[in-house]
């Protein structure tokens, strides 16, 4: 019973960090953007989503809608704030936009995290599940809340597919990964294209930041880990390429449980560092990576 | 033009005399405004057991200063935030003795930030108190190099005398009146967790629970599923913990993946109704031991502080919360006591600490005893109490006398009767 435990578990954590992973994938690969915020975001997210659950009594489902929003507006701000600004800059030399833009990214996650810290202290929060109970799988327990982890995660993942293989605005948006000087010149409005991108980046880490703090629980003091998590994941299945952070999340989610499980919990995350080391050295543009 | 008329030399000298006096005047001390007693406090500010540090130590100084001070001088804390972080304590530590002219410093939950400040409290013969870091380390040091080390206070029970008192309770509780029969013992991976668990494995057995397991955890976890999972494996009838860094994690999976097995233990992120609040009541069933609780009056002063504190803070105060306001009252006590703050004399008075304080009768352990500086532990002193989480509010369940209810347990714990009843 252990092997379908390990298999349950590594697929609900893998299905979670691959929320994230694609939404980072998408920013970097679409507008160039290294969000550090990213656990800053989801954070904001969680926060929004316990307190309104919680201390508004207002009910997880209401919590969960909340926490979205929020996680939304917290990335809308991110852009227009942070990242805009720098990208419009006179000041900055064009090719050092990148590295202020991730500086700056990085100062505004801190920021979200002490204002955090201060305001909610640095206990973990976590949000009651969505739907409580378990279900007894050929007797393993599983919390109904994490099969709909999953299940939310893989929606949202298929639904970003369909946005981007099958609708005009999401062709676009591939269009600009690949080029976007060749869209301005087919007519496209790339600054439109940019807000849509951050939009749903925002619905991305929002919601990956309330489902996790229904699964495993979230604090200001782990901000730092859950960027880190996902930038490994991205590099590992190539920065741009969403289908790669799907599978380099999967592969790091279940190298984590495996470990776990089968070695000892205290080191976890090391095997999936190492593979990412070692995927550097051998192929640096990582699994499928493009750009 | 004509040379200027120097000043007569009476002149010169009755002004040079004059100034001499006005300056005589000016630097002789002023009207005795009476100097300040001065206490700094570093704590986590951004932890909830930290925090409790802070605030009841504000709130004690505050009370104290209400009814004159200290022989007219008023209590002053001044308050650091060593965001969990030994150095950043040590920094504070040096400045609270070198430029804020504190007296006495209180400081710290956490072992590792205490046992970082105890060689400073050396250095620098600054009187230091710890509320709530547990180490045996710490007293250690003091007994075996007292002449330096003296300077330093331990305001909390140390790990095996806390581990003492979850096996006794084991004993009184689980065993005797639940019929239970083994454990596994689930301690994070820090500083005082390690003579808690040696403690634990030798005194769980006697009192009647086998220990099938013992699980270290890093501090950093935040997926319990594997941990719980190697747990249920082993069949316990209760899982013995030792977690002070981690709480509502390991707490809210246990509770949304039901497993089967009650939580006992230390717990000290679960001594605050932010607990409750934080794990949305999955905190139901959750035993843990402390020294003092808000509904029970462990001793006539314990209820009162914890409802000023409520009415001040809007929460209830963290486990450290009592004993640091028993520490300001102790080191104001012992200022009195010494008629000085001279570092050597306030150590001597603190030593002759008899103060019935929140969590009991307050008495440090001297210098021939193994826990020198330790608080003296036992029947009549402080002995620590059990409750248990049962629907937002701590119930007393251990000791005997000052139990308010019986132990209460979620519907997905499988209690051995029921085993037995299979």
């Amino acid at each position: 019973m252990l092997a379908l435990q390990i298999l349950i578990d590594g697929f609900a954590i893998s299905a979670l960090y691959a929320l994230g992973a694609v939404g980072f994938t998408l920013i970097f690969g679409v507008s160039g953007v290294l969000n550090l915020a990213h656990g800053g975001l989801m954070l904001i997210a969680a926060v929004a989503a316990w307190y309104t659950a919680g201390e508004l009594h207002a009910g997880q489902y209401i919590g969960a809608i909340t926490g979205l929003a929020f996680g939304v507006l917290a990335a809308l701000l991110t852009y227009f704030v942070v990242v805009r600004p720098i990208q419009r800059s006179r000041a900055i030399p064009r090719d050092e936009t990148e590295i202020f833009v991730l500086t700056g990214t990085l100062l505004w996650g801190i920021m979200i995290q002490e204002a955090v810290a201060y305001f909610f202290s640095d206990n973990p929060l976590t949000v009651p599940a969505l739907i409580s109970g378990v279900a007894n799988i050929n007797r393993v327990r599983v919390p109904f809340n994490e099969i709909l982890v999953a299940a939310i995660s893989w929606l949202s993942i298929g639904l970003l597919w369909l946005l981007v293989n099958r609708t005009r605005a999401g062709k676009a948006l591939l269009a600009c990964a690949i080029n976007p000087r060749g869209l301005t010149l087919l007519g496209f409005e790339l600054g439109q294209l940019y807000l849509l991108v951050w939009l749903i980046y925002g619905l991305l880490v929002a919601a990956a930041g309330v489902l996790l703090a229904t699964f495993l629980g979230t604090s200001s003091g782990n901000t730092g880990a859950l960027t880190a998590s996902a930038f490994s994941i991205v590099v590992l299945g190539g920065l741009g390429s969403v289908s790669g952070s799907l599978i380099a999340a999967y592969v790091v989610g279940y190298m984590e449980t495996l470990t776990a499980y089968l070695v000892s919990p205290q080191i976890r995350t090391i095997p999936s560092l190492l593979l990412l080391v070692l995927v550097l050295y051998v192929r640096p543009q990582g699994l499928l990576g493009r750009r | 033009m004509s040379k200027p008329k120097p000043f007569p030399q009476k002149t010169r000298y009755a002004a040079f005399a004059a100034a001499l006096g006005l300056t005589a005047l000016a630097a002789a001390p002023p009207a005795q405004a009476a100097e300040p007693i001065r206490i700094a406090v570093i704590a986590e500010n951004s932890a909830i057991g930290g925090i409790a540090i802070t605030n009841a130590a504000k709130l004690a100084a505050d009370e104290i200063n209400a009814k004159g001070g200290v022989d007219g001088r008023m209590i002053e804390i001044i308050d650091y935030d060593d965001h969990n972080s030994a150095t950043d304590a040590v920094r504070a530590f040096q400045r609270a003795a070198s430029q804020d002219h504190a007296i006495a410093v209180i400081s710290s939950y956490m072992s590792e930030v205490a046992l970082a400040l105890e060689p400073w409290a050396a250095r620098l013969h600054m009187p230091f108190i710890t509320p709530g870091a547990a180490s045996n380390e710490i007293t250690r040091r003091i007994h075996e190099d007292y002449e330096h080390n003296k300077y330093t206070f331990h305001g909390y029970l140390t790990s095996t005398e806390l581990a003492q008192t979850v096996c006794n309770f084991s004993h009184d509780v689980l065993v005797t009146k639940l019929h239970m029969k083994s454990t596994v013992v689930m301690s994070e991976d820090a500083a005082w967790t390690k003579p808690l668990d040696g403690e634990y494995l030798v005194c769980l057995p006697k009192a009647g629970l086998a220990v099938l397991d013992h699980i270290r955890f890093s501090p950093d976890t935040t997926d319990f599923t594997p941990l719980f999972n190697q747990i249920e494996a082993k069949h316990p009838d209760v899982i013995t913990a030792g977690i002070s860094h981690v709480g509502v994690q390991p707490t809210v999976q246990w509770a949304s993946q039901q497993v089967p097995i009650p939580m006992s233990g230390i717990s000290s992120q679960a001594t605050t109704d932010t607990f409750w609040r934080d794990t949305n009541g999955a905190a139901q069933g959750v035993i843990l031991e402390e020294n003092a609780a808000p509904n029970i009056a462990v001793t006539a002063k314990t209820i009162p502080f914890a409802q000023a504190y409520i009415k001040r803070y809007g929460i209830t105060p963290g486990y450290a919360g009592y004993s640091a306001a028993d520490d300001v009252n102790i080191i104001a006590e012992a200022v009195k006591r010494a008629k000085s703050t001279d570092p050597d004399k306030l150590v001597a008075a603190l030593e002759q600490t008899d103060y019935i304080g929140t969590m009991g009768r307050i008495q440090f352990y001297g210098r021939n005893e193994p826990f020198t500086h330790g608080l003296r532990y036992g029947r009549g002193y402080v002995t620590g109490i059990v409750v248990q989480w049962q629907d937002g509010k701590q119930v007393a369940i251990w000791p005997e006398d000052i139990a308010t209810g019986e132990p209460k347990f979620p519907s997905f714990i499988k209690l051995p009767e029921q085993h037995a009843g299979k």
